[in-house]
């Protein structure tokens, strides 16, 4: 089981409160981990990547086992600590302009 | 007895106050969609349960949301914005090709017949039309794709589509406006469009009456005389008496002509309000006094509105989007401000209230008449 910790503004419109607990079918991939996320919740979609190229919007950063991941490529492997459920990947609103 | 709903937008979320016929009390409600920017909130003409709002951040992007039942509950729709084929370049502020990238969207246009048909403005400056309630979005590209597309330029305020005015008495003409590019007409629904500008003076481009690359920044038209439309450009007020056509400037004794929304009175169409600001770079009112610009001769002869309204140490700013007009009688007319102001005149702007004084900064104000 995957832990996501969402940003305030996208538990609201996910409608969630707390973590999100995803299932992830192969290797745990930013990728694999994001098109869970959308699958459970639609209205996710391009709200923390484009629709269309599928990249990471500019203002939105992951972080994973105390580390900034969010430059990292989308298919690489997150932590192994991610991987097995004893900590989140933190889908963070950049502190930028408030 | 009749009501009122005024849609307010602000920059952190979206408030609908309601009153009866009367509009002397009011009940508040909201936030909606809390910490969001809400640029646009408006009903369908066709269901006034029906109501688009635009929701963006620069974090998360944009969201549409749909409510149908006038503002108790919404439910997010489309939200894939595609421009159509590939994008090309417009100008950047710098003048150097910038490629069209969506941003946000500025603009909500309901259909005037059908609640499922809703047209969007949106930055970088496009127009995209849903034919099914918000579901999917499909680019009118025969706008972008005029001509003229690689030379237009961002406002201040980015590169936005927004306005978009439908004309009830041909359902395939509609104007749109851009700054700054500028307006443009269509006459067969959409597929194709031309700029309509001639007139038009603006001081701050290389070629003052070109055919585009003017900074528009709001236009309105009074339903029963749908050809004759009214502007407030970036400097200067202007109408126009032919479709678009031609336009001539009537700031007459306006204490400036800059300034961004610009409505007309529900019964009276050539009664006109505008909210005069300082200029460009000060974007509050002159001498810090508060006050709604009134011609009842459709332009030229100004009589200034202040019964209600702070009369010193006013700075707000009162933006595009931000003022409305009911149609009962007397005409309500209405506005936000960038303070959080929204302001209500039930008697065509001879008195003014507030009717909340401390909301985020109001971006639109949008009123429907409720049966």
């Amino acid at each position: 089981m995957i832990r996501v910790v969402l940003p305030a503004q996208l538990r609201t419109l996910a409608d969630v409160a707390g973590e999100v607990q995803l299932d992830v079918d192969g290797p745990v991939t930013q990728c694999a981990v994001l098109d869970a996320l959308e699958a459970r919740y639609p209205v996710l979609q391009g709200t923390i990547r484009d629709r269309a190229t599928q990249r990471r919007r500019g203002f939105v950063r992951f972080f994973a086992g105390e580390e900034d991941v969010s430059h990292d490529p989308p298919d690489a492997l997150l932590p192994d600590a991610v991987a097995a459920g004893t900590e989140p990947l933190y889908i963070v609103g950049a502190i930028a302009g408030g | 007895m009749s009501g009122v709903r005024i849609l307010v937008g602000t920059r952190k979320g979206a408030f609908i106050l309601t009153s009866d016929g009367l509009r002397s009390s009011w009940d508040v409600a909201g936030p909606y969609f809390g910490g969001w920017e809400l640029y646009h909130v408006k009903g369908s003409p066709a269901d006034p349960n029906r109501l688009y709002a635009s929701q963006s951040t620069g974090w998360f992007g944009q969201l549409v949301q749909r409510s149908d039942d006038g503002g108790q509950t919404w439910e997010p729709v489309g939200n894939d914005f595609r421009y159509d084929g590939v994008p090309g370049t417009h100008q950047s502020y710098d003048g150097t090709p910038h490629p069209w990238e969506f941003a946000r969207v500025w603009h909500l246009e309901p259909s005037l017949t059908d609640p499922d048909t809703v047209y969007a403005g949106v930055e970088d400056a496009a127009l995209f039309r849903s034919a099914d309630g918000g579901a999917t979005w499909q680019e009118l590209s025969g706008l972008r794709g005029h001509g003229s597309g690689p030379a237009w330029q961002p406002g201040a305020g980015g590169m936005c589509l927004h306005s978009i005015l439908l004309d009830p008495r041909d359902a395939d003409r509609m104007y749109i406006a851009i700054s700054a590019a500028g307006v443009f007409r269509t006459d067969d629904g959409g597929t194709t469009w031309r700029p309509t500008n001639r007139g038009l003076q603006s001081e701050h481009i290389p070629d003052p009456d070109a055919e585009v690359g003017h900074c528009v920044h709001h236009i309105t038209l009074h339903p029963s005389r749908p050809d004759v439309l009214f502007m407030q450009k970036h400097w200067d007020v202007t109408r126009s008496d032919d479709g678009a056509e031609t336009w001539y400037e009537v700031s007459g004794d306006l204490p400036t002509d800059f300034g961004f929304a610009i409505e007309v009175h529900a019964h009276e169409p050539e009664t006109i309000y505008v909210v005069p600001i300082k200029s460009d770079s000060e974007h509050y009112p002159p001498d810090a006094k508060l006050r709604v610009f009134r011609s009842r001769t459709g332009g030229n002869e100004w009589e200034p509105l202040t019964n209600g309204l702070p009369q010193s140490h006013c700075y707000v700013n009162v933006l595009r989007d931000a003022m409305a007009v009911d149609s009962l009688d007397p005409c309500g007319v209405y506005f936000g401000t960038t303070g959080g102001q929204v302001y209500a005149s039930p008697d065509a702007g001879d008195h003014w209230d507030p009717i909340v004084r401390d909301l985020p900064a109001v971006l639109s104000v949008e009123v429907q008449t409720l049966p």
